[in-house]
């Protein structure tokens, strides 16, 4: 049984078709890099698992969205259970104006979580995976924003790994970050695929290639190859796929 | 035409000079063998040099292609195929460069028969012709053509077999040209082992080209 699951998608914004047919499975504890030109849909695809495109009035959404062989389409889907078992890292880091601990804390208090014993060992265990334990750990009352950028990205990893989700969406984590941020940020993917199943939007090609197992090339909409990543970046199968990730286009 | 395009085709036209040159060796060598040609003999020594200043240039480009650029898909195969044709064509130069030193070791030149009898103009041209090939596969992107040179490995192969016999057999007539007689048998197996590093070259156009690997496998296989 796939983690994740895509079947016959096509969404629509208003008279723009911004997914066409697409269908692909994603297994757990696997990182699934979703390459290709800005605008070709990727990051659309993405926000479909945690249904983040909701917010937009004018979204029609035909086919299937499937979370652990579950439709989280259909009308009695609970979208704040979905939330949390599908967490979400965006392009920007953005920490809350609070401090770190309770940055991290946040989401299990808007979940009703009371305990405080409980919410200090998930603040520190998140922490801890975030690889920020050691940064921060002598000053969590520290206000969030007084971190580096790079260390703000981590928080908003520990911050979403609080809700234990099973599921980390990450859309361009590292875009905004230095190099060894970013360099930090990939290892902590690496490492964080044993618990959980991550699917990364990203631009760089070096990236995708590092981080993934299986690459997922869309364009103008559609899902032109997805393949385990050695055949993506050594022999792809179509001739569009190789343009981009050989630089010739896009 | 991007970065890359551009690097590739830069380090294409080197490997293309390093082609070209190894099979003028071999041209040269034959020449050298069949005319006791000493002072040919010396020119190919003489280019030795140049073929291997080539072949480190190569890797050079290849090293920095890789750190600079982070080739992938086609662009990756070609790198990794010129990292691999690059030093079996200086085998192939290293080979002709040993077929001339002999001649220059020689009193006399080699018995025209003992060369017929052993197929040693056979082997020269089938070698040149194997060259030729691969310079054509990899120059219009035809692993047609690269395939070809596989199957004529085979004729070499075939020749290199019966060699031995055969210059026993001329031995015990000629007694007296046995000396030449292990140095012609040692020039088939240089041309046997040229004929092996132009399969080998012929299997990495046909990676590069279509992504296959053809090394260990069966006849059938190609």
């Amino acid at each position: 049984m796939s983690k994740l699951e895509a079947r016959d998608v096509n969404l629509f914004f208003g008279a723009h078709q911004a997914l066409k047919n697409i269908s692909l499975q994603m297994e757990k504890h696997t990182v699934t890099a979703l390459i290709g030109p800005s605008g070709c849909g990727k990051s659309t695809f993405l926000r479909l698992f945690n249904r983040m495109n909701d917010l937009h009035n004018d979204m029609r959404l035909s086919g299937t969205i499937l979370v652990d062989n579950k439709n989280i389409y259909q009308r009695s889907a609970d979208v704040d259970a979905l939330r949390k078992k599908v967490g979400m890292v965006f392009q920007k880091p953005n920490p809350f104006p609070k401090s770190i601990f309770e940055n991290v804390a946040y989401g299990l208090r808007i979940n009703g979580v009371r305990n405080k014993n409980y919410i200090e060992e998930r603040v520190t265990r998140s922490l801890q995976q975030a690889s920020l334990w050691d940064d921060v750990k002598d000053n969590l009352n520290r206000p969030a924003l007084q971190l580096s950028y790079g260390q703000q990205q981590r928080l908003c990893i520990a911050r979403a790994l609080a809700v234990e989700p099973s599921v980390l969406l990450m859309d361009e984590p590292t875009s905004a970050l230095d190099p060894a941020s970013a360099s930090t940020i990939e290892e902590l993917i690496y490492e964080l695929k044993i618990k959980y199943t991550i699917v990364v939007v990203t631009h760089n090609m070096q990236q995708a290639a590092r981080v993934s197992d299986r690459t997922a090339f869309f364009y103008l909409g559609e899902l032109v190859e997805y393949d385990e990543t050695k055949i993506i970046f050594t022999h792809p199968t179509h001739q569009r796929t190789q343009n981009y990730v050989t630089g010739r286009f896009g | 035409m991007s970065h890359i395009d551009i690097e590739t085709g830069r380090l294409r036209e080197t490997l293309k000079e390093l082609m070209m040159l190894t099979t003028q060796q071999i041209r040269k060598s034959q020449d050298v063998v069949f005319n006791f040609d000493k002072e040919l003999a010396r020119e190919v020594i003489f280019y030795e040099k140049h073929i291997n200043s080539l072949e480190l240039k190569i890797d050079r480009d290849c090293e920095n292609i890789l750190a600079l650029l982070n080739p992938v898909a086609v662009d990756l195969r070609f790198i990794l195929a010129t990292l691999k044709i690059n030093p079996s064509l200086e085998r192939i130069a290293d080979n002709a460069e040993s077929m001339v030193r002999y001649v220059l070791e020689m009193k006399e030149p080699y018995d025209s028969e003992l060369m017929r009898q052993i197929k040693l103009r056979e082997m020269f041209d089938i070698a040149l012709s194997m060259l030729s090939d691969v310079y054509t596969a990899f120059t219009t992107e035809d692993t047609r053509i690269a395939r070809n040179v596989l199957l004529k490995d085979d004729l070499l192969d075939e020749i290199n077999m019966v060699a031995a016999h055969t210059a026993e057999a001329f031995i015990k007539k000629n007694s007296a040209l046995t000396y030449q007689s292990l140095f012609v048998l040692s020039n088939v197996r240089k041309l046997e082992r040229v004929g092996d590093q132009n399969k080998n070259i012929a299997e990495e156009i046909i990676f590069y080209l279509e992504a296959r690997v053809l090394k260990h496998s069966k006849p059938g296989g190609i």
